[in-house]
């Protein structure tokens, strides 16, 4: 119990430490952090699979592809003054945790329901194979948005001195 | 007050989604704001596996939360794509210079 308490307050202050930090790399570096303590925690808390995809997901891909994107877009300090205020950001947010406590707390003080027997494999290929099929889907269309977002429209003048070039002998 | 372990989970998750939540409010930088909206779903997947868990069903759960992993990430790589080409075409990736509602 109290590795849990420490790795979760690891995960909470690595978070909070990517929210603050000024530089985009820096915060990208406490958000892998972030993930890799959220990983042991849910293994820690008895799911190993949904862990080991988190810390090479979250941790690995997500860390390479948000240190590309500073390395391409550049680091860039923008001030710290937000167009919501202050005070309505803080309300906000009290109002929606206040909501999603709300929807959990009922489900911490009622009994623990008896555990089915379904293994985690069976429920995640055969069970939800429609959320399977959805995340390949998903991955391809996000793989192919992103070329298309990030591919360089090729000059005319180029294509039309190749096109020259090859129909001149 | 009894204190198990899923409390201090829900206590965790509380503390990542208004991270988050407040991250995304304040926060002017587009790509601050993906980081934001990642803590934002840290705190989703933890609560997906603890609801798993405590309702008797963790395989069901747990899927879910791998679902939420893979939306996730992709949602992340659309965004700093688009972050990318906002800062070709802009110059900046302030929210507040991109803006043109205003004028």
């Amino acid at each position: 119990m109290w590795i849990q308490i420490l790795v979760l307050g690891s995960t909470l202050l690595c978070a909070l430490m990517a929210i603050r930090a000024s530089r985009l790399l820096v915060s990208a570096l406490w958000l892998a952090g972030c993930s890799a303590f959220l990983a042991l925690s849910i293994a820690l808390l008895g799911a190993p699979e949904v862990g080991v995809v988190e810390l090479s997901v979250g941790a690995g891909l997500v860390t390479v592809i948000f240190v590309f994107a500073i390395s391409v877009a550049g680091e860039e300090t923008v001030g710290v003054q937000s167009v919501v205020p202050r005070p309505v950001a803080w309300t906000l947010m009290a109002l929606f945790v206040l909501l999603l406590a709300w929807l959990c707390v009922p489900g911490l003080v009622a009994p623990a329901l008896p555990r089915d027997a379904l293994p985690f494999l069976r429920a995640l290929w055969v069970e939800r194979s429609l959320d399977t099929v959805l995340q390949v889907a998903m991955i391809f269309s996000g793989v192919l948005g992103s070329l298309g977002l990030l591919a360089e429209r090729r000059e005319a003048g180029s294509v039309s001195r190749k096109a020259g070039e090859g129909a001149a002998p | 007050m009894n204190v198990n372990i899923w409390t201090i989970v829900m206590v965790a998750v509380f503390g990542l989604v208004a991270m988050g939540l407040y991250g995304l409010l304040i926060i002017r930088n587009l790509i601050k704001i993906v980081v934001a909206l990642q803590v934002f779903a840290k705190g989703t997947i933890l609560i997906m596996v603890a609801a798993g868990a405590m309702s008797g069903k963790p395989a069901v759960g747990q899927s879910l939360a791998i679902t939420v992993i893979v939306a996730d990430t992709v949602v992340t790589v659309m965004a700093l794509a688009l972050a990318i080409q906002v800062r070709r075409w802009s110059g900046t990736l302030d929210t507040r210079v991109i803006s043109r509602l205003r004028r």
